[in-house]
């Protein structure tokens, strides 16, 4: 299990190192003007923006932007400077993240509570009528872009049935929020639905069932201790990984409802090309994901003996 | 899907008295003769055969202009439901503009985003994960770690990233990055593949009798390993549309005078309370549109893969 | 064997049918098996793949998947009690306590998430209401006698930690947790090396002697069956063609399947001649042969085998044999 921890964690560096490069090649070889869209159409003249530039080191050479960003971050803690207000991208975060990561855990649970449901439902009962009803209402949960599913609830429950309001006031809320976390968790738990389903149907024939069945043990324990150990490891698989993408991937849905979160800001970064900022904010995001990826990998070893011992 | 357990269930009696058939072709014949008879994969056939032939003609189905807008005499019009085909079927947007025209006309930016990425994908995310499965050892292993990286950042948050560099947007660049940041799903499901059917008896063979490298690759493990990667690839072509609407709709993907359903529901958007049909029409275009190369993806999956289901 | 247990037979197969409802049709897997085992007995059930012989035992267990499966006619006795008209809950209550079965395949057939020790110890917390710690204790103790070593340091390991073998053992030390009554083996040493398979056969045999169980073992293998078992029920596409004593079978056998077999088995006094195969393959029970089922493949076969059923003629006492043909084919 050490070993095995410890070589998960060597493996994490080239990818960080990568991504973070990645990112930052997207957003800085790009043609758009950070410093100069400050200013807006006014302009401003050429010495204040040399300044304002070299004071963000923007004037230096890329490799030297990556290798300061790189050690800003690692050793300080430093994700750069929201260009617009000058805070620094921690700050903006210290305010965003606990909307999105409130947003994430309602939206989780949604998905957890709601897609095991219809996954195990359907899953024991694989081919008959309410498994194809589950297959069909989750395919399309898939289709359906998240955007049209959110004009769609923001219709129907704010602007026809008047119960909630379009846009969220109160970004912690949890009551507020729970119609853009519904929004948010719809794809997630079509697929968490589905992966169960496939899962139980699968394992329901494997041959340990059969040995269990032929001990003598109660049905609720075939299925509750038997089926389940096994068919959820994919599920619990999934789940971690999601709750990373719930948190990093969260900017249409924060922006449709108004959500003060990291997505918010993002996509305020974004339209105003600021782009330290989006570097920033991204590369919190792509840790949060790679940082969940890491907690689920360790998780699957402790579910599934034989990758613990591998 | 429709198909039942049942039938596939357990006949441990004739498993032993069936003689094994020639395994590829009984794969896809297998495969076509379930499609038959499967209603999802007639739908979504038709579906996109329709998409296919608005996109090449679109002229076919309406003769107004996409972009003519009569601001005097069609603001925010109300949908006429009988009036099928007709300029003012589905109601005029804010400029006066005919939506079933634009529904029309944006077909094209969402098929050929769609199929372009797709092509692309499967192009270059094939081409790496032959070359990772196949040679193995440290070309595998180099190729494998740029997959992760690329893994690790989220598809659209990267699409993001990379279309706020572009202020005047075609419908190619939204293609080239999302094909950029979409080719490690297909690397990593054909370098699986690849690993699989490389351990196969007849590769073997072909190698012990001499056959060239690439040879080997392309006439004896590219046609055996397509079959997931056209699945996943079918499904993916799904979401590259949803992909080129959320960048649109977010103002990131085509811009005006591009016709595109991303954008006309982030148009619609502003009009949600009063007029709810200039966002609502876009809206299902799109989302059939993605469900049928949703369904007809996984259809053919099921076709080919009885297990999966 | 005592007289009281001679009158009812520990278990008696009657009249059993088993098909199955797939997409191509009925397949019927059993058509009219009749078999009994005695404490202490070792009954051999022998055939090919197909042949029906491990639905049959997936039918005396009650785990056969219904549907697909179907039983429409027969009934299997337990002492004397026909398990098919029990309920659900009597029927579980008989599994693993009173009957146990053992797997061919040890690896996928033991929880590969679970350890040995919690799947030994299953047996007693659900069934003797013991506590995780004295479940724990018991599997040790199971650990012990089918001569796993280490036991108690293995015990918390799980299956693909242990030797094909050893997993073996502990599909044996499963099935005899609650010192059941009868002991179906479906093919317990087919995957294993040829070396463990004989120790694994007498773990077996000599576990069986020692408890006084009835034992079932299916097998494909006649070689197995010689040493171990009392009698033999040879199996052919959902039937029983021969049923005899071992040795008398091994000797004369009165079916020409059953001759075949024997023929194919490589023997040392036959060094150099071919060796002998029953030509043709196992019949698709979809469209089995009109008459006798192994008509196609008989040397023997006559018009009469392709147009009636022979029914299984009493041999002797204690022999029966489903051929037109047995008084021919016993005689060479």
């Amino acid at each position: 299990m050490g070993r095995y921890v410890v070589r998960r964690l060597l493996q994490m560096i080239p990818v960080f190192v990568g991504t973070t490069l990645l990112i930052f090649l997207m957003a800085y070889t790009l043609p758009g003007d950070p410093v100069r869209a400050m200013f807006g159409d006014r302009g401003a003249d050429p010495a204040t923006l040399a300044h304002i530039r070299h004071d963000l080191g923007l004037d230096q050479p890329l490799i030297k932007q990556y290798w300061d960003y790189l050690t800003g971050m690692v050793l300080h803690g430093d994700f750069g400077t929201q260009i617009q207000s000058g805070r620094p991208v921690t700050d903006v975060l210290s305010d965003a993240f606990p909307v999105s990561m409130r947003l994430a855990l309602i939206a989780f649970g949604i998905e957890l509570v709601l897609g095991l449901a219809l996954g195990i439902v359907s899953g024991l009962k694989a081919g008959k009528l309410r498994d194809n009803v589950v297959l069909l209402l989750t395919l399309l949960l898939i289709s359906v872009p998240v955007f049209v599913l959110g004009f769609l609830f923001k219709w129907l429950f704010a602007n026809q049935l008047g119960w909630v309001t379009p846009n969220v006031q109160d970004s912690m809320s949890v009551s507020e929020l729970f119609l853009p976390a519904t929004v948010l968790a719809a794809l997630s738990l079509a697929y968490v639905a589905r992966l169960t389903r496939t899962s139980i149907a699968e394992n329901l024939r494997a041959d340990y069932m059969r040995t269990a069945v032929a001990k003598g043990l109660p049905r609720r324990r075939v299925v509750g201790v038997h089926l389940m150990r096994n068919s959820l490891i994919p599920v619990v698989t999934f789940l971690g990984y999601d709750i990373g993408s719930l948190m990093a991937g969260a900017v249409v849905t924060e922006g449709m409802f108004n959500v003060k979160g990291v997505g918010y800001y993002l996509f305020d970064a974004i339209q105003r090309q600021e782009g330290t900022t989006v570097v920033g904010l991204v590369t919190v995001m792509v840790l949060i994901y790679l940082a969940a990826s890491l907690i689920v990998d360790l998780l699957y070893a402790v579910l599934d003996p034989r990758i613990r011992y591998a | 899907m429709p198909d039942t357990l049942t039938k596939d269930a357990p006949a441990p009696a004739v498993e032993a008295a069936t003689p094994a058939p020639d395994k590829a072709r009984s794969l896809w014949g297998h495969a076509w003769r379930d499609l038959r008879r499967n209603p999802y994969f007639i739908v979504s056939a038709l579906l996109i055969v329709l998409l296919l032939v608005i996109t090449a003609w679109p002229g076919l189905f309406t003769g107004a202009s996409p972009r003519r807008a009569d601001l005097a005499n069609h603001y925010l019009g109300e949908p006429n439901w009988g009036h099928f085909f007709q300029t003012d079927w589905f109601g005029y947007d804010k400029q006066g503009r005919s939506i079933y025209a634009r529904l029309i006309y944006g077909t094209r930016a969402s098929v050929l985003v769609g199929i372009s990425v797709t092509a692309l994908v499967v192009f270059f995310g094939g081409l790496v994960g032959l070359v990772a499965g196949y040679f193995g050892g440290w070309v595998d292993a180099v190729l494998s770690r740029v997959i992760d990286i690329f893994l690790g950042i989220p598809f659209l948050l990267g699409a993001m990233v990379v279309m706020q560099a572009f202020t005047d947007r075609k419908w190619w660049m939204v293609s080239l990055a999302l094909a950029f940041l979409g080719w490690t799903q297909i690397a990593r499901v054909m370098r699986g593949s690849v690993i699989t059917v490389k351990q196969a008896d007849y590769v073997q063979a072909a190698k012990a009798l001499g056959a060239s490298t690439p040879r080997i690759m392309l006439r004896h493990i590219l046609p055996n390993a397509l079959a997931p990667v056209i699945v996943v690839a079918t499904i993916a072509l799904g979401t590259y549309i949803t992909a080129e609407a959320t960048l649109s709709y977010l103002g990131l993907g085509l811009s005006d005078p591009a016709v595109s359903w991303g954008l006309d529901i982030s148009q619609g958007a502003d009009n949600l309370r009063n007029a709810p049909h200039t966002l609502m029409a876009p809206a299902v275009m799109l989302s059939i549109c993605v469900l049928a190369f949703i369904m007809l993806g996984e259809a053919v999956r099921n076709a080919l893969d009885p297990k999966l289901r | 064997m005592t007289t009281a247990e001679n009158t009812t037979p520990l278990l008696e197969v009657s009249d059993l049918h088993v098909e199955f409802h797939t997409r191509d049709g009925v397949v019927r897997a059993v058509n009219g098996v009749n078999y009994s085992v005695n404490s202490g007995e070792t009954l051999a059930v022998l055939g090919e793949s197909g042949s029906g012989k491990s639905v049959t035992a997936q039918a005396i267990m009650g785990i056969l998947d219904m549907p697909p499966a179907k039983i429409p006619q027969g009934e299997i006795r337990f002492r004397g009690q026909d398990m098919l008209t029990m309920s659900r809950e009597e029927r579980r209550q008989l599994r693993g306590q009173k009957i146990a079965m053992i797997f061919q395949d040890a690896l996928s057939s033991l929880n590969p998430v679970l350890s040995v020790g919690y799947q030994l110890g299953e047996m007693f917390r659900v069934h003797q209401g013991l506590n995780k710690k004295q479940a724990k204790a018991k599997a040790i103790e199971l650990m012990d006698r089918v001569k796993i070593p280490a036991a108690a340091q293995r015990v918390n390991d799980y299956p693909h930690q242990f030797s094909g073998g050893m997993r073996q053992r502990i599909m044996i030390a499963m099935a005899l947790a609650l010192e059941p009554d009868l002991i179906i083996a479906d093919e317990p040493t087919t995957a294993l090396d040829v070396t463990v398979q004989a120790q694994v056969m007498d773990l077996l045999a000599e576990l069986q002697q020692e408890f006084h169980m009835g034992l079932i073992l299916i097998t494909h293998d006649l070689g197995v069956v010689a040493d171990v078992a009392d009698k033999i029920a040879v199996m052919y596409a959902g039937r029983i063609v021969e049923t005899a004593p071992v040795k008398e079978l091994y000797a004369q056998p009165a079916h020409p399947y059953t001759r075949g077999l024997l023929d194919s088995i490589p023997r040392l006094d036959q060094k150099g001649q071919e060796l002998y195969a029953i030509k043709g393959l196992p019949p698709n029970l979809l469209r089995v042969p009109s008459g006798c089922a192994f008509n196609p493949r008989c040397p023997k076969a006559e018009d009469i085998c392709r147009t009636e059923l022979p029914a299984l003629a009493a041999v002797s006492e204690d022999r029966g044999s489903a051929c037109h043909f047995w008084k021919e084919t016993l005689n060479g």
